[in-house]
């Protein structure tokens, strides 16, 4: 048997990544670099614009100053409140459509295989669908006008919230359930003493969040006729009136600045 | 311990107050936005109607929905790619442990102004400024992309270990030393995620841009609603949702190979 040498592993050369690993690692950055060459051969960029670029970008802010802030009161504000209206009403119709789908997403709850499929198919195509474009479906349901902006909130936020909320469900730990269902409670009281109480903070901070992304979606509704700031916004693009579009865009950045303190605030307190 | 505390399942009066504040909200919102039952019921009979002439979902024109989708494809690889060359130099500058103070402050209100505009909102000025077509969108997309990918990598950044950098900078390391050989190691695991899921929210909203005329599906998508095409929005709707589908597929494969 023949002696081993003691420096033999010293003397092996070392590699961060295995043979696969690099040449994964090597196809992953080709795969990237030829989608650029690709997007960038193939998309449709006519070069007189991109030249006149920053020239247009200038002349458009100086047209934006000053701001006319006297358009603010009434024709704005009014157009905000009712898009902070959107906004809430949204997210608070979006939970009580929400939370049935939870329930029957959730595998610890809803026993029923099939039923947990449906729900998680109903989630992913409302999430699929841009707020806008369930703006623009809503829009010809119920005609222009808040009524629809708060349904597409509602029905963009069912995906995002049913989520959240079934996950939280999942993670609720099972002895409380089972504790008072030993004691004979029906199916209410274990959802309202056995559930909620675990999954309380994971709602309210659920309802927070969305509440902050529905204040910015809610903005923009108002482009394809959905009610709200957007309409104000979308008319004095198309009469050219620069000023009063820079007085909504800071009235836009005021409102989602001051929500989203308010939410960290609140979700502070609250968790 | 008072009898009071002792009962098992005390009623919660604050919450019974909040949840009674809430459902008066509710019926003075309903009433101020004019959503009345009737409305609601002539709707429905509507959606219906909309519905029925959104079956069956008509690809005869697939030439224009594979132009359209091809289009937001290059604009979300452009935007984001984009996106994270400007977001390394802007995360870096935000990064209240790296840069200095006065540039740290107005690096963070900048990404905040890219981050509170909604993209669509970005995507008409740069309509306005920058002419129809996929440059807008791009531009638009990539404002966003910054305000999201910079501001987390910041955080990020703010969030490592600084023994490193002081053994770089002990050592006799210059800026770019530190940096490439101290900082982004510690983060370039995270960085990559944020960019992962940046392209994939960039893939939804690329097919949407479209609409204020910024390139992409969106605008074929538009176009189609407004000749009530209802056939044609399906059929786009269904390789929209497809697509997204595709791609949270294929991310979640990438996100978990990387782990």
């Amino acid at each position: 048997m023949a002696v081993r040498d003691p420096a033999a592993p010293l003397r092996r050369e070392w590699h961060r990544f295995t043979p696969a690993e690099r040449l994964a690692r090597w196809a992953l950055g080709l795969v990237c670099v030829a989608a650029l060459v690709w997007a960038v051969r193939a998309i449709d960029i006519i070069p007189e614009f991109l030249a006149d670029a920053p020239e247009q970008m200038a002349d458009l802010l100086v047209r934006m100053w000053p701001p006319d802030l006297a358009h603010y009161y009434p024709a704005v504000h009014v157009a905000l409140i009712e898009t902070l209206h959107i906004a809430t009403l949204g997210t608070i119709l979006s939970f009580f459509l929400a939370v049935p789908v939870a329930l029957m997403a959730a595998r610890n709850i809803c026993r029923v295989k099939a039923l947990n499929l449906l729900a998680q198919l109903i989630l992913v195509s409302s999430r699929s669908v841009n707020s806008l474009v369930w703006a623009l479906i809503f829009v010809a349901v119920f005609g222009p006008g808040p009524a629809a902006g708060t349904m597409a909130i509602a029905c963009r936020s069912v995906g995002f919230v049913g989520k959240l909320l079934a996950e939280a469900l999942e993670e609720t730990a099972p002895g409380p359930q089972e504790a008072l269902r030993a004691a004979g409670a029906p199916w209410g009281h274990i959802m309202a003493k056995g559930i909620w109480p675990q999954v309380q903070p994971a709602f309210w901070g659920i309802a927070l969040f969305r509440w902050d992304i529905n204040v910015r979606e809610s903005a923009v509704l108002g482009l394809v006729g959905a009610g709200g700031i957007g309409v104000v916004l979308d008319d004095a693009i198309n009469f050219f009136q620069w000023e009063r579009v820079a007085t909504v865009l800071l009235a836009v950045l005021a409102v989602v600045v001051v929500a989203e303190v308010v939410v960290t605030r609140i979700r502070a307190r609250l968790i | 311990m008072s009898a009071a505390a002792r009962r098992a399942f005390a009623p919660n009066w604050a919450a019974r107050a909040g949840f009674a504040a809430l459902a008066l909200y509710v019926v003075y919102a309903t009433a101020q936005l004019d959503l009345t039952w009737a409305r609601l019921s002539i709707g429905f009979g509507e959606a219906g109607r909309l519905f029925a002439r959104m079956l069956p979902p008509n690809f005869a024109r697939w030439e224009l929905l594979a132009e359209g989708m091809l289009e937001s494809l290059q604009i979300a690889v452009l935007s984001t790619a984009l996106g994270i060359l400007l977001s390394l130099p802007l995360g870096l500058l935000a990064a209240r442990n790296i840069a200095p103070w006065f540039v740290a402050v107005p690096v963070r209100g900048f990404i905040a102004v890219c981050r509170s505009l909604h993209y669509v909102i970005v995507a008409i000025l740069f309509v306005k400024a920058l002419g129809f077509g996929a440059l807008a969108g791009v531009a638009a997309l990539t404002v966003a992309s910054m305000g999201f990918i910079a501001k987390l990598f910041a955080e990020a950044v703010e969030e490592i270990s600084m023994k490193p950098v002081e053994a770089a900078r002990a050592a006799g390391g210059g800026t770019l030393a530190v940096l490439i050989h101290a900082v982004l190691p510690q983060v370039a695991s995270r960085f990559t995620g944020f960019c992962l899921y940046q392209l994939d929210s960039n893939l939804r909203n690329s097919t949407l841009v479209g609409i204020v005329g910024a390139g992409g599906i969106g605008g074929t998508l538009f176009a189609a609603f407004k000749r009530f095409d209802y056939d044609f929005v399906s059929a786009i709707l269904i390789a929209i949702i497809a697509l997204i589908f595709l791609a949270e597929l294929l991310s979640g494969r990438i996100r978990a190979a990387m782990r």
